[in-house]
C-alpha cells in the first residue's frame, strides 16, 4: 500500500495550529489596543527619573 | 500495533473539538447579558475596554463550560442531548479540557481585572467557581434544587458586565441578576418535562425524577408567577422604559399562560399530544429572556439619543 502524504488527520492538526495561531495573534493584537487606549485615558505618566523634572513637579505656588 | 495508532489518530481533536469545549451556544446568552448589563451602566465605557471585557467574560464563561465537561464527562456520555460532546465521544482527552478550563479561567479573570477593575474580575472568578465547584461538582449529582441554585452561576454576566462599566453593584444589575435566576428553573424544567429519559439514565436527580411530574408542574408555574413581578421591576428603575414596560407585559403574560396550561393538564393529556404545550413554553422562555434583554438595549439606545419617553 502506497504512503500517501496527506492523511485526514492532518488536516486536523492543520485546523488546530492554524486556530492556536490566529487565536495568539489576535490575543496580542487586543492587548496593544488595550494598552494604547488605557495610555491615552490616563494620559502622560511621568515619574521620578533621578533628576527632577519639570512637568513631573506639583504646580508652584505663585512668587509674591 | 499500527491499528490501534489508527484509531487513537481517528481521535484527534481539531481546532472546532476544542471551541465546541466552550459551549459555545451557552456563551452567546452570556456575551449577550453581559453586553447588555455593560451598555445600559450609566457609565460610559471605550468601544475597546468594553470589547475587551464582554470577550474575557465570554472566555471565563467558556473555561466554565470546559471545567464542567471535564467533571461531568460520565453523565454526558450517557445523555443522548450530550454524547457527541468533544470529551464523551473521545476527541478530546478528559484531562486535556481540564487544563484548558483551569488555563482559561485564570487567563479570563486577570485579563478582566487589567481591561476594566478588581469587582468585576472577582464576579467572574466567582461565577467560574460557583458554575464548576458548587454546580458541577456539590449540586448536580446531589439534590433536585441544582439547577435552581446552579442558575445563579448563568445570571452573573449581566451583573458582570455593569461591574465593568461603574465598577459597583446596585439595584438595577441585582434585578437583572434575579431576573436570570428566577427565569432558570421553568426554562430547565419545561425541558425535563419532555425530555424525560435522558435525565433517567443519567440519574441526575431532576426534580422529575426525585418529586414526580406533578410537583413540577407545580414548581414551573410557582416560579413563572413569581418571576413576573422581578421582569416588570426592572421596568421602575433607571433602566427601565417604555419598551421594556410593554415587551415584559406582553412576555409575562405569555409566559404565565403557557406556564398555566403545563400546570392544569396532567401527564396523559401531554403525552397524548406529544408534550406539545411543554415543548412550546421552553421555546418561549427562549425568547423571553432574549427579548427582555433586547429591550433594555433598545431603550438604553433611545435615551442615549436623548429620547425621553417617560
Amino acid at each position: 500500500m502506497a504512503l500517501r502524504a496527506e492523511h485526514e488527520i492532518h488536516k486536523r492538526r492543520r485546523s488546530r495550529n492554524v486556530g492556536v495561531g490566529i487565536a495568539l495573534a489576535g490575543f496580542v493584537a487586543l492587548v496593544f489596543a488595550l494598552s494604547v487606549v488605557k495610555i491615552n485615558t490616563v494620559g502622560p505618566v511621568e515619574g521620578f527619573d533621578h533628576t527632577p523634572r519639570a512637568s513631573a513637579l506639583p504646580p508652584q505656588e505663585p512668587a509674591e | 500495533m499500527s491499528e490501534t495508532h489508527i484509531t487513537d489518530f481517528d481521535r484527534e481533536a481539531g481546532f472546532g473539538d476544542y471551541f465546541a469545549l466552550l459551549k459555545p451556544r451557552v456563551m452567546s446568552l452570556v456575551i449577550f447579558t453581559a453586553l447588555v448589563g455593560l451598555i445600559v451602566a450609566p457609565v460610559p465605557v471605550h468601544p475597546v475596554v468594553a470589547l475587551c471585557s464582554i470577550l474575557f467574560i465570554a472566555i471565563g464563561a467558556g473555561a466554565s463550560g470546559a471545567l464542567n465537561m471535564w467533571w461531568d464527562a460520565d453523565i454526558d456520555a450517557v445523555m443522548k442531548r450530550t454524547a457527541k460532546r468533544p470529551v464523551p465521544s473521545g476527541r478530546v482527552a478528559a484531562d486535556e479540557a481540564l487544563a484548558i478550563g483551569v488555563a482559561l479561567s485564570g487567563l479570563a479573570v486577570v485579563m478582566l481585572a487589567l481591561a476594566a477593575n478588581l469587582l468585576a474580575a472577582g464576579l467572574l472568578a466567582f461565577t467560574i467557581f460557583f458554575y464548576a465547584v458548587i454546580y458541577s461538582m456539590l449540586l448536580k449529582r446531589s439534590t433536585p434544587q441544582n439547577i435552581v441554585i446552579g442558575g445563579a452561576a448563568g445570571a452573573f454576566p449581566p451583573m458582570i458586565g455593569w461591574a465593568v462599566a461603574t465598577g459597583g453593584v446596585s439595584v438595577e444589575s441585582a434585578l437583572m441578576f434575579a431576573l436570570i435566576f428566577m427565569w432558570t428553573p421553568p426554562h430547565f424544567w419545561a425541558l425535563a418535562l419532555f425530555m424525560k429519559s435522558d435525565y433517567d439514565v443519567a440519574k441526575v436527580p431532576m426534580l422529575t425524577v426525585t418529586h414526580g411530574r406533578r410537583v413540577t408542574r407545580n414548581h414551573v408555574f410557582g416560579y413563572t408567577l413569581s418571576l413576573a413581578p422581578v421582569a416588570l421591576g426592572i421596568g421602575f428603575t433607571s433602566i427601565g422604559g417604555p419598551v421594556y414596560l410593554a415587551t415584559s407585559a406582553v412576555l409575562n403574560a405569555l409566559f404565565l399562560k403557557g406556564a398555566w396550561t403545563v400546570w392544569r393538564r396532567d401527564e396523559p393529556a401531554a403525552e397524548a399530544d406529544g408534550y406539545a404545550a411543554e415543548r412550546k413554553l421552553f421555546r418561549l422562555s427562549l425568547s423571553y429572556l432574549f427579548l427582555h434583554f433586547g429591550a433594555l438595549l433598545v431603550d438604553a439606545t433611545l435615551k442615549s439619543f436623548g429620547v425621553e419617553l417617560w
